[in-house]
């Protein structure tokens, strides 16, 4: 058992790095206030998906659409690369160099740039089918709920580029570490996220 | 600053992430498996990914985020509980609402 007190979910710097233990509390648990925010956000895209299920007005349906190599793959990657984070998270928590967090974080990179481009390739095999959002509410659904998921994990891919530059310049201080705490926070979550897209999404679309 | 307290709590969480990322394989690949390598009836299959996918999400909280109930500090427990009670309301009762009125005007 460890001596620090648990001050946040997430992983917590404890007496390795105590000044920024304290700080963390208040920072992370504002992330989370946004965290659980997003999580409304995609369980309401969620909610309008299941509602849209039946609407393909005569369009493809969810077996015409989804491929589920790509999605396993996209699948693999995006746990992958949650675990990276991980290794990342633990490198920066334990290893006062930044070499270990850098070669982490780009690995992550990589897993999360190969994950867009597989998405991008699942979106592209939609529209060559020559159907849009705009065909039925259900693929209207389908676009926003996975889309805005890709979106964010854009996002995450340049918010881990700007870190990199941030450990270039600054090293491992302390406000790199605590940002890299709620980057680390935003990953994971995207990570379960993408549970229920594989879930509810693809798998519930091509059961049976 | 002991340096071996410090190697045991790096230990200890290093496994921590190496058991959520078995965990997650074995559930997911038995979602995945029942869709891709198996003709039960669909509700079969629909039932395992549920359960899968609730397993799932768990795991990742408690490995992954670090979400613990009897540690975490009781606003950051408070406020994920209360998400999850808006998502169930808002979420469960669009889905509840609307498939009602769809059985009653459409079926």
């Amino acid at each position: 058992m460890s001596s620090w007190e648990q001050k946040h979910p997430g992983i917590n710097l404890g007496t390795i790095d105590p000044e920024a233990h304290e700080e963390a509390e208040e920072l992370v648990f504002g992330f989370w206030v946004y965290l659980m925010s997003d999580m409304i956000i995609f369980a309401m895209l969620f909610a309008t998906y299941a509602v849209e299920l039946r609407g393909i007005a005569g369009g493809p349906g969810p077996k015409d659409l989804y491929d589920i190599k790509s999605v396993s793959i996209e699948t693999g990657l995006l746990l992958m690369s949650s675990f990276t984070f991980g290794m990342a998270s633990l490198a920066m928590k334990y290893n006062p160099r930044p070499k270990f967090v850098v070669y982490w974080l780009i690995i992550t990179l990589c897993l999360g740039l190969t994950f867009l481009g597989f998405e991008s390739h699942d979106f592209l095999s939609v529209f060559d089918k020559g159907v849009g959002p705009s065909r039925s509410g259900f693929i209207s659904a389908y676009f926003a709920l996975v889309s805005t998921h890709g979106i964010h994990v854009t996002l995450g891919c340049l918010w881990i580029c700007v870190m990199l530059a941030q450990i270039m310049v600054f090293g491992l201080d302390k406000d790199v570490k605590l940002r890299l705490l709620r980057l680390g926070l935003f990953w994971h979550f995207l990570d379960v996220v993408w549970v229920g897209i594989f879930s509810i999404v693809y798998l519930q679309g091509l059961a049976g | 600053m002991s340096s071996i307290r410090h190697e045991e709590d790096f230990r200890r969480e290093r496994r921590n992430y190496f058991v959520g990322l078995v965990l997650a394989i074995l559930l997911t690949l038995a979602a995945f498996g029942s869709v891709a390598w198996t003709d039960w009836p669909r509700m079969t299959i629909l039932w395992i990914i549920l359960g899968c996918a609730i397993v799932q999400i768990v795991v990742h909280f408690h490995y992954f985020l670090h979400i613990n109930l009897a540690k975490s500090k009781r606003e950051d427990l408070q406020l994920i509980l209360f998400s999850f009670m808006i998502v169930t309301v808002m979420a469960g009762g669009t889905i509840w609402i609307l498939y009602n009125l769809d059985m009653r005007m459409m079926g």
